[in-house]
């Protein structure tokens, strides 16, 4: 285990150290914002909207004292979503969908040779294909946190009003009780440090696989369940140090 | 020239490469030869620094390659070319960006420049008017042609080939073998070739390296390959009845 970790905080300085030109890496870094980031909204949105309304309708489902009024319904909604769901949750996802990617394809070039033909050009091939990664999941995972954030809520919106759980008028009363700005501040570091876990693990697993096509599927798979313990433990301790 | 002196390698403790020492002179096609797992690539890869050998060192024109300091041996490293088995060309990119990758990253070439360099080495190996296509959209011997254009697209002093004929037929491997010949007699490189294609030994080989379960135990040309007694060298080179024949005639 010691061994592994000093491996992975080796693979880490490698990033920095021996970099390219800033130029080569801002064209990388906007391409994988586009394949990290801006290909990701889809599956962001449609995963928001409908875990937001079924967190609407649960909370309904379970609350049912009628001394608790209504628009707790959208406050709980609204705080669950900021605090767990738009970061933890959609980090999660993502682990699947950008943590598989990064994984296969830097796995796929290993075996293929590529990574080898960059660095017998005297490239870091480490830096030059993993830090843009890295960057691009460190900056776009925040603003799809935010959006994520919105859906999320706007589906409890959805699904509140549409079934007459709640009015539209206590739904937005709800959002807007006892609204605690600081609490905007934590989706965005927490979906921030879970980017940066799920970009550096992924890689490392596909930048260090051996063998061929059955190696890379097993990069893949060890990126994504490694990437979500990571984030389920750094989001116990994020919890404890943010709240 | 390169130099290569006393190169050992194991991988967890089974020795694959034991002391090898030999020269690849100038505006020579040298060959390392030998049957599958002998060590030739693992060979290839310790004299590029992608694998670290155990001991021993490379010398090319007399500069030490692989104890020298990481921007010293990227320096080096612009002087050199490599093809890999698989062509090893990057997926997301056009035929034409593939050559020109090396300039991108290494020169401050002009793109008008880059252009006409690019354009040059894909003419140089045949492949005018493929600039467009994708490495999926191209053919095995294609790939590596394209793979030997963006060898020499910085004008290498040193070009390495692995196994440049595999997975190819016998044709298009003897094009590709001319092609790396002719490239290496006109433009004065040190080729090292690694290969287990018996034509490529027979028609470009100028210097021969015979490797053996991780030992070179033969040097020589085409020539003497064809009158040596050595029963392991006979047995890898002569195994099939076609070259047994030639060189019953070539000895009469």
């Amino acid at each position: 285990m010691l061994n592994l970790l000093g491996k992975f905080f080796i693979f880490l300085i490698e990033l920095f150290t021996r970099r390219e030109a800033a130029k080569v890496y801002w064209y990388r870094f906007l391409d994988e914002c586009i394949t990290i980031g801006i290909d990701s909204v889809l599956i962001i949105a449609i995963v928001a909207l409908f875990i937001g309304a079924v967190t609407c309708v649960q909370i309904f489902a379970n609350l049912v004292s009628p001394m608790i009024p209504l628009y707790i319904v959208s406050n709980i909604v609204r705080d669950m979503t900021l605090l767990e769901l738009s970061s933890t949750f959609m980090c999660v996802v993502l682990a699947g969908k950008v943590g598989s990617n990064i994984a296969g394809e830097l796995g796929t070039m290993r075996i293929t040779e590529q990574i080898d033909a960059l660095e017998v050009m005297g490239i870091n091939s480490a830096s030059y294909l993993v830090l843009p990664k890295l960057l691009a999941a460190v900056v776009t995972f925040p603003i799809l946190a935010i959006f994520s954030g919105f859906l999320g809520i706007f589906g409890g919106y959805l699904a509140g009003t549409l079934t007459g759980i709640i009015t539209p008028e206590q739904y937005i009363y709800g959002i807007r009780f006892s609204f605690i700005p600081y609490n905007f501040i934590i989706p965005i570091v927490k979906s921030m440090v879970f980017g940066f876990l799920i970009a550096t693990i992924s890689a490392y697993k596909g930048y260090h696989t051996r063998g061929g096509a059955l190696e890379v599927g097993k990069a893949s798979t060890a990126a994504v369940t490694n990437s979500c313990i990571a984030i389920l433990i750094a989001d116990y301790l994020l919890a404890e140090l943010l709240t | 020239m390169i130099e290569i002196k006393n190169i050992s390698k194991a991988f967890n403790g089974k020795v694959v490469l034991d002391n090898i020492s030999g020269q690849f002179k100038k505006g020579q096609t040298s060959l390392v030869i030998g049957s599958s797992g002998t060590g030739k690539s693992v060979l290839l890869k310790c004299m590029l620094d992608l694998l670290q050998p155990e001991t021993g060192d490379v010398y090319f024109d007399g500069r030490e390659f692989l104890h020298i300091s990481e921007n010293e041996r990227k320096d080096l490293r612009r002087e050199m070319g490599v093809l890999f088995q698989g062509g090893a060309l990057f997926d997301s990119k056009t035929v034409h960006r593939n050559v020109q990758f090396p300039l991108d990253m290494l020169t401050t070439m002009t793109e008008a420049e880059k252009k006409d360099q690019v354009e040059f080495c894909l003419h140089k190996v045949g492949l005018d008017g493929t600039g467009k296509l994708m490495p999926s959209e191209i053919s095995g011997g294609m790939k590596k042609r394209v793979g030997i254009a963006r060898a020499i697209v910085m004008n290498p002093k040193y070009l390495f080939c692995d196994e440049p004929n595999s997975g190819l037929d016998p044709l298009t491997s003897i094009k590709i073998d001319e092609l790396i010949k002719e490239i290496t007699d006109e433009y004065q490189i040190t080729t090292v070739v690694i290969t287990h294609d018996m034509n490529s030994v027979l028609s470009i080989g100028d210097n021969i390296m015979f490797l053996y379960k991780g030992k070179k135990i033969w040097e020589g040309d085409s020539t003497s390959i064809m009158k040596s007694s050595l029963k392991e060298l006979d047995e890898f080179v002569f195994s099939n009845h076609a070259l047994k024949k030639l060189r019953g005639e070539y000895n009469k």
